[in-house]
């Protein structure tokens, strides 16, 4: 249960960085919650670790206009904490309350968790549901902006290139209008979800569904993004029948067994719980735009 | 962080300072060096517990800048420079229990004891953003750690008892 012997960098620049990563062919180290397990338990023994503890500036949170930006750095806990996000897009607290335990999201990182790519984990979905963007860079190639409908290659598997650092990660904000909610359910408060959906349901000024939109996890190798708008849109908020919706969910999974829970139990929690969670932001709209 | 290496093993060692329950302390670790281990082995402070050694039970909570961490998933030499306290910390500056530690004591909350300085920090960290925690509240906040002995219950009753002693210590 102890690392394998490693090389450690500890660069003071974000080129400093990408130049080490592109020389010792080694891994970044950021908040580490799932990097030093996998090492603990020897399932991965990179030769080297390019720490980014070091690098000032890149934990900020910058709420803009348009959109949540984050850095490398960015602890789950400060985004979740953070009030403007919150404001400005509550999926991100939604979300991230079911990321692990509190005292793990004190040290893991959001953009860590997104690169980590585990099919599993929130907020690779919440920043597919939201179209969001992942800054990635290299030292041979420069900066490259990687869109989440990109990003997500397979399980544990992202678009990013061996020598890039990603460096930020950007969630624009949900439109007007809108409403959000995270639905999840694991074996245990913590664990990875057996399924979790989160959903976004735009409304116009009749109270009738523009579109709506859900992504899920743990029923595939990526999260999986199912626009529902044709199964319900027209319909006004109190009207609407999700049952469409849940069919069209049902047709674009494909869920696993595992020691957890079998593939037909996640179909049916996939179906419970996007109509739960379809429901909890067609709610949130409504609460919002009275608010 | 200057570099030498172990003549046993060729293996770089790093000079690392942290500031561990306010005082000073320097140690030349391999980069592989756990916090965890760093704190029990290094500086002999054993009162840090080690579990699972991959994040899951809780036992080697520890507060690094107040704010509770798993010291088996980090590295002593990434947390150079940092401010760390442990279960030894969680004292009273006289020496006497703390809230927490009173509260344990009075509640009953441990039995082998071995999860409990995971608990200790937490709730310690945990009071001090939440000083009025309800019974659900206080459930919540100790969900990330695991006791194999006591079922919980006196623990959540320890959690709401640590948040009075600490009101009367306050107020006194």
């Amino acid at each position: 249960m102890k690392p394998a012997p490693f090389a450690y960098h500890r660069p003071s620049t974000v080129a400093e960085a990408a130049q080490l990563l592109a020389a010792t062919q080694g891994k970044i180290l950021a908040g580490g919650q799932s990097l030093i397990p996998i090492m603990s338990m020897r399932l991965a023994s990179p030769a080297a670790l390019v720490d980014l503890n070091h690098v000032p500036g890149l934990a900020a949170i910058d709420v803009t206009s348009t959109a949540v930006h984050i850095g490398a750095l960015t602890r789950h806990a400060a985004l979740e904490a953070n009030d403007a996000a919150y404001l400005a897009n509550p999926l991100l607290r939604r979300a991230l309350r079911h990321v692990a335990h509190a005292t793990i999201r004190n040290r893991g990182t959001t953009v860590g968790s997104i690169v980590h790519a585990d099919p599993a984990a929130e907020m690779p979905a919440v920043l597919r549901l939201l179209g969001g963007i992942v800054e990635a860079v290299s030292s041979e190639r420069g900066h490259r902006s990687i869109d989440s409908a990109d990003f997500f290659v397979g399980p544990l598997e992202s678009a990013l290139q061996p020598d890039e650092v990603a460096v930020a990660a950007t969630f624009p904000h949900p439109p007007g209008g809108s409403g959000s909610s995270w639905a999840e359910i694991s074996r245990r408060h913590g664990d990875y979800g057996l399924v979790g959906v989160g959903s976004l349901v735009v409304l116009d000024e009749g109270r009738r569904i523009t579109s709506a939109s859900v992504c899920l996890i743990s029923v595939g190798g990526t999260p999986v993004l199912v626009d529902v708008t044709d199964a319900s849109s027209g319909t006004t908020y109190d009207a609407v029948d999700w049952t469409a919706a849940l069919e069209l969910v049902d047709a674009a999974i494909d869920p696993e067994s595992d020691i957890h829970a079998t593939a037909a139990y996640r179909r049916q929690l996939a179906r419970v719980l996007t109509g739960r969670a379809l429901a909890q932001a067609t709610a949130d709209a409504i609460a919002r735009v009275a608010a | 962080m200057t570099t030498a290496s172990d003549p046993a093993s060729a293996e770089a060692l790093h000079d690392v300072t942290l500031t561990v329950n306010g005082v000073f302390q320097q140690l030349r670790v391999p980069a592989r060096r756990l916090l965890s281990d760093a704190l029990r082995h290094d500086l002999r402070l054993t009162g840090t517990h080690v579990g699972c050694e991959h994040g899951v039970c809780g036992a080697c909570t520890v507060l690094i800048e107040s704010r509770p961490t798993r010291s088996c998933l980090v590295f002593a030499v990434s947390a150079d420079g940092a401010s760390i306290t442990t279960v030894e910390g969680c004292l009273e500056p006289d020496g006497t229990l703390g809230d927490v530690q009173q509260a344990f004591q009075d509640c009953h909350a441990l039995q082998c004891g071995f999860c409990t300085p995971g608990f200790i920090t937490t709730i310690t960290a945990y009071l001090e953003d939440h000083p009025n925690p309800t019974e659900d509240e206080a459930r919540e906040a100790i969900g990330g750690n695991l006791c194999r002995c006591t079922g919980y219950q006196n623990i959540v009753a320890a959690v709401v008892r640590a948040a009075e002693i600490r009101r009367e210590r306050t107020a006194t």
